[in-house]
């Protein structure tokens, strides 16, 4: 499967790994909409379903949020709670400090039974995707799902708008530095 | 002389159904556009049941979400939990034990039983048949007594564990699960009399919600919704996890993508559901034997006190009586059911309560600041819940707290699919259709 890719898709892909028996490919945002609708529609791939989309805010990833011991001042432990070695590591394939946000995809086909992860790295200062709600109608409500909870664009959407969250909602909640015990303003009927 | 009259004026009306209301199941807002009784257009509100699941969840440590997925999809919890666990299990690069995975497919099972008895009970009810309402949810009853005897709970039962199940099957569970099995068979019989070539019922179901099968692949919509379209696509042939994969069982699908042709598959999911409890009982591997006959048996308040004064000599035999609530825990049926790593597996009553090692172990796993620490990586965890794919995305950084959950939830690809089901019916259609969807507030809108 990642053998396809690396071969149809040269230009597109950051990098291709397998984690725990999944294939995950990053690609540029730029191939985005093409390189679905390849997935989608080529017949030894055929990638038919959309089976998720959503996103993940690398703000504070390895840096824990609380007082717990984190990778920087780990908590001596002992030897059975240690991680076992292993072969397979996971690595992002941008920096975080670049690149805040990845939104992610998970394909399906429903004749090969085959998944694939694409992973799509956008900034901070322009989280902007093409919408694939041309290729699937799924990614209509998915799309609005990541612009109500991270704040990220979609070009090409018919409607944007929150879907979780009411109108009046300040904030993107799942942005990692939107506080867990923040306060909405109260809204009511306008007298 | 007659008055002519000015052609009358009809306009569209706008009808706002729910946010709370009976048909609507939880709290979900339809705005719907009718030219009398048809359906011009059509709009769906959700998120009146959004509880910040995905924020929560990055709050706390890893075991701390378990009692979060009960309220999910409430009706088949154990599911839920089981879809969690596996993510964070091949997080952790750790498998359960053969035991604990039939365990897990009896009880997703009996679960899948139960979501499909509520929904179609309440779709029957909402169509004027009390009786078959009435009739499943005693059958419903009767099954939610067997998740009771397992895991202690009804409704949310919390009954996952990284690395195992919290407590073993009880004894005489397979000959009780046999009995009721027979019993919901009987049920079904009577509703399956009373209501598949019932004319009213019938009529109402046929033709209605209809959905093409590339429509509902662009929708994303998998589960019995889409089976019901004559895709045959279940996560428990396509991809097997547990032990689906040794149990042979039928993927019953429909022609039309019709409410009627749902109501039909998911007949046939219980049916095949119970044979595949059927023969995972057959199949599960022998329980624990208690291990030792001549060890003593202490009440766990008797045993913590002792060891705290250090009486601990003939503790490495000692059986301690627990609490009924965590009941199948102790040594013994603990390694049956539990994967044999310490990383993620709290260890057995008597050496918390016994030894120190025992209540490092646990301390370790339990105390703030501490828990479980998968390596860095992220996965994604697909099952079959009731609607459809239950998709567990999680994500570690190495600390003791998940980095992100993310939940695919079944049913909010289902809704999102909802406008172009019920636009060219009529208003009364929308009942059915909407029943037939399934909605699960707890799961769309987390």
């Amino acid at each position: 499967m990642l053998q396809t890719l690396v071969e149809r898709f040269p230009q597109f892909l950051l990098k291709t790994s397998a984690y725990r028996g999944q294939d995950t490919a990053v690609i540029k945002r730029e191939g985005l909409l093409e390189m679905a609708g390849r997935l989608r529609d080529d017949p030894g791939l055929q990638c038919d379903l959309l089976m998720d989309l959503t996103a993940v805010d690398y703000l504070k990833y390895g840096r824990s949020l609380g007082s717990a011991p984190t990778r920087s001042t780990p908590s001596p432990l002992p030897y059975y709670m240690k991680p076992k070695p292993t072969t397979e590591i996971w690595e992002r394939a941008v920096s975080n400090e670049t690149y805040r946000f990845d939104v992610v995809y998970h394909l399906f086909s429903s004749v090969y039974h085959h998944r694939i992860r694409l992973h799509v790295p956008v900034t901070a200062a322009d989280p902007v995707v093409d919408s694939l709600t041309s290729l699937w109608a799924g990614a209509n409500w998915f799309e609005r799902e990541v612009w109500d909870l991270f704040g990220i664009r979609f070009t090409g959407h018919p409607n944007l708008r929150r879907i979780l969250m009411y109108d009046e909602f300040q904030g993107h909640p799942l942005r990692k530095d939107y506080p867990v015990n923040k306060r909405q303003p109260l809204i009511g009927p306008t007298t | 002389m007659a008055v002519v009259q000015p052609a009358t004026q009809t306009t569209h009306m706008f009808l706002n159904i729910g946010p709370s209301h009976p048909a609507m199941h939880g709290i979900v807002q339809l705005i719907v556009e009718l030219d009398g009784e048809r359906v011009l257009g059509a709009d769906v509100e959700i998120g009146y049941l959004h509880r910040a699941f995905e924020k929560e969840c990055e709050v706390g440590p890893y075991n701390n979400a378990i009692p979060y997925t009960d309220r999910l999809n409430y009706v088949s919890p154990m599911i839920n939990n089981f879809g969690y666990c596996l993510a964070v299990e091949r997080l952790l690069g750790i498998e359960a034990t053969e035991r604990c995975q039939y365990i897990r497919v009896i009880m997703s099972e009996i679960s899948r039983i139960s979501d499909h008895l509520t929904c179609l009970g309440a779709s029957g009810m909402e169509l004027g048949a009390f009786t078959v309402f009435l009739y499943m949810i005693k059958a419903r009853e009767w099954l939610w007594e067997l998740i009771e005897a397992a895991a202690g709970a009804r409704l949310t039962v919390s009954y996952g564990r990284v690395g195992g199940v919290k407590a073993d099957l009880p004894d005489g569970f397979a000959d009780r699960t046999r009995r009721v099995l027979e019993d919901v068979r009987g049920v079904l019989l009577e509703c399956n009399t009373l209501l598949t070539r019932n004319r009213i019922f019938v009529d109402r179901m046929q033709g209605t919600g209809v959905i093409s099968k590339e429509r509902a692949l662009s929708y994303g919509i998998t589960g019995p919704f889409l089976r019901a379209t004559g895709v045959a696509l279940d996560v428990r042939k396509a991809t097997p996890y547990f032990v689906y994969d040794r149990i042979p069982f039928d993927v019953p699908t429909g022609q039309h993508g019709d409410n009627y042709d749902r109501y039909l598959v998911r007949m046939e999911e219980m049916e095949q559901s119970m044979r595949i409890i059927e023969q995972a009982l057959a199949q599960i591997p022998a329980g624990p034997l208690n291990v030792d006959q001549a060890g003593q048996v202490l009440p766990a308040d008797v045993m913590v006190d002792e060891a705290k004064l250090g009486h601990v000599a003939g503790f490495k035999q000692a059986q301690v009586r627990l609490d009924p609530t965590l009941q199948g825990s102790t040594r013994g049926f603990h390694e049956a059911i539990n994967a044999p790593e310490r990383r993620a597996v709290l260890p057995a009553k008597e050496d918390t309560y016994g030894n120190i090692e025992g209540l490092m172990h646990h301390f370790k796993l339990i105390m703030h600041g501490h828990g479980i620490r998968p390596p860095e990586g992220e996965y994604y965890s697909a099952v079959e819940g009731a609607n459809g794919e239950l998709g567990f995305y999680v994500i570690s950084d190495g600390s003791e707290r998940p980095y992100r959950v993310r939940v695919r939830p079944p049913c909010f690809t289902i809704m999102s699919a909802l406008p172009e089901l019920i636009v060219g019916d009529m208003v009364a259609d929308i009942v059915p259709t909407f029943g037939s969807v399934n909605m699960i507030g707890g799961e769309m809108d987390r």
